[in-house]
């Protein structure tokens, strides 16, 4: 019998299982009940308008919101009550929506900042094979960058923590397209390597590119899910739901 | 070479030696305040009290207990920042949610309290503490006599500010430190514990303090209110420097004992005004301090 338990139990717990997250700023309540869940290896977004509550989602996820309320489970931990740095530690890594280089450090100062939080992350080479172009600038102060470089080095360096649960919030935005082309071949070559990822994107073009299955999120609440292979069948309603 | 505007040379090196001397006061005490500043974003006015406790607790340690000057220099910075780090555990971190000028009141308060607490229990004359031995004499340069001890105070400053100086801009834990002065949440959504590197600043910021004031107490004497008369010149310092910058105290600190000894050279009625008329120009001309970054 507990070995029917051991078999059945990891497969159907996912990874990450979020539930009636609320959160506010201040007095202002912005997440209404978000409810998603992330199985380990897949790539998953969140897509809605500008003033959803995509980011206020990761930040509540991560711990960086001040008032959250609900549940947030990872790894069979839940994690609401916990600070950010338990949540780091616990196994997730944060890349900002403002990506949050600090221009006080150099790229490589930059680069190796976040501390290890377990066993298997990428080694400094690896990550600097995946970015070539900051493997010459780093003695240059961070911010120096431009804005794609900038976006890599903010990837890069939560990569090397051990952390496999990746919260990337519009990794894309403002970028040139090629740059955007380089940052997808990027996630699909971590999605290859296991690590499961949340990426809040308005670029749907990119997000059908390498996600799982797409989450739309709404005042503060998640609205609908669209699995990738059904978005083109889906294409009318995804349009109506993001207002393009 | 040997009269400058009419100005004997011992007289101008003798004062440009004091200048030094004060100089390496001024950058010690300046540079903790930047480093507290840079974290903590407070103005911590506790500063010049917790410099007259380095000087007191060095002269309890070695009255007391006869431990000497040497081990005084090392085990009075740690145990004032100990107490440093006491203070900003029950007091100083319950402030944070605040604005900065709670920070600044319950420094001040503090000062004011600390200051009162050895006024009482020693009185204003002042208390001496001798030249360790191996420091007593004093060099004879052919310009001028260099005192042994004035010439380590120098020194002993030189090296530790540059010591810290290094430690944050050169090192792993001053990278956490520089990042956690930009953006202190996601330094701690990195899993950096940045409410614990806050209370370690403070108390180094304050072990630096004490570490200036058992350099001052054989050259002044140990009395109270040797931090409240200094502080003030050195707010002046960091005001000029720029809030926060650590090169900036350390050459402003020096620069501005330089200035203020070459004043008593050359115009002595200006020597106790000169660097608040600098930080007012300063102020005029580029508000964030020399060194200052403006946002
Ligand atoms: N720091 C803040 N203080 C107060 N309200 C905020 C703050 N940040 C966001 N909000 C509000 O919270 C709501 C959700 O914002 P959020 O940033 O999560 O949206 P988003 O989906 O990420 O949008 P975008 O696509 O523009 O990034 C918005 O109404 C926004 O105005
Ligand atoms: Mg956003």
């Amino acid at each position: 019998m507990s070995e029917a338990m051991a078999m059945t139990e990891p497969a159907t717990a996912p990874f990450l299982s979020v539930r009636d997250l609320e959160g506010w700023y201040d007095e202002s309540h912005v997440l209404h009940g978000v409810d998603f869940d992330v199985n380990a290896g897949e790539v998953v977004t969140l897509l809605g308008r500008n003033g959803a509550g995509k980011t206020t989602t990761l930040r509540a996820i991560m711990g960086t919101l001040a008032k959250r309320r609900g549940s947030v489970r990872f790894n069979g931990r839940e994690l609401i009550d916990l600070p950010p740095r338990a949540i780091a530690r616990a196994g997730i890594a944060f890349c900002p929506e403002e990506r949050g280089i600090f221009s006080s450090l150099s790229v490589e100062e930059n680069l190796m900042l976040p501390p290890t939080v377990s066993q298997g992350g990428l080694s400094r080479e690896d990550v600097l094979a995946m970015f070539p172009n900051l493997k010459e600038r780093l003695s240059s102060q961070g911010t120096k960058l431009s804005g794609g470089e900038q976006q890599m080095l903010a990837i890069a360096r939560i990569l090397r923590t051990g952390a496999k649960f990746l919260l990337l919030d519009e990794p894309t935005e403002g970028l040139a397209p090629v740059i955007v082309q380089q940052i997808g071949r990027t996630l699909s070559e971590l999605k290859s390597r296991g690590f499961t990822i949340v990426l809040v994107e308005q670029n749907f073009r990119f997000a059908a590119s390498i996600a799982d299955r797409h989450y739309v999120v709404e005042q503060g609440r998640v609205i609908d899910m669209i699995p990738n292979e059904e978005l083109e069948a889906n294409i009318g309603k995804l349009h109506a739901y993001l207002g393009v | 070479m040997f009269e400058l505007l009419g100005i004997p040379p011992q007289a101008l090196f003798g004062q440009l030696l004091l200048g030094l001397i004060n100089g390496s006061f001024y950058a010690l005490l300046s540079l903790g305040l930047a480093v507290i500043f840079g974290l903590l974003n407070i103005i911590n006015f506790s500063h010049g009290a917790q410099y007259m406790m380095g000087a007191f607790v060095a002269w309890m340690l070695m009255t007391y207990a006869g431990i000497n000057y040497w081990w005084a220099l090392l085990l009075v910075p740690i145990i004032v920042g100990a107490s440093g780090v006491v203070i900003e555990r029950l007091m100083i971190s319950r402030l944070y949610h605040l604005d900065h000028l709670y920070g600044l009141l319950l420094t001040f308060g503090l000062a004011l309290i600390i200051q009162g607490l050895f006024r009482n229990r020693f009185g204003v004359s002042g208390l001496p503490y001798a030249i360790p031995a191996e420091l007593t004499g004093a060099q004879n340069l052919g310009f001028m006599f260099l005192p042994n001890y004035r010439g380590w105070v120098v020194v002993a400053s030189v090296v530790v500010c540059f010591g810290t100086w290094f430690a944050i801009e050169r090192t792993r834990l001053g990278a956490c430190l520089r990042a956690a002065t930009e953006n202190p949440t996601l330094v701690g959504a990195f899993g950096i514990n940045v409410p614990r590197m806050i209370t370690l600043t403070y108390g180094f910021g304050v072990g630096l303090a004490a570490f200036a004031g058992v350099l001052a107490a054989p050259i002044y004497s140990v009395n109270p209110n040797m931090g409240a008369d200094l502080i003030i010149v050195v707010f002046a310092v960091v005001v000029i420097g720029g809030m926060g910058s650590i090169l900036g105290a350390i050459v402003t600190g020096f620069g501005l004992g330089i200035v203020e000894g070459l004043t008593k050279v050359f115009y002595p009625e200006g020597s106790a005004v000169v660097i608040f008329v600098i930080m007012a120009l300063v102020l005029l001309v580029k508000p964030a301090g020399l060194f200052g970054r403006t946002a």
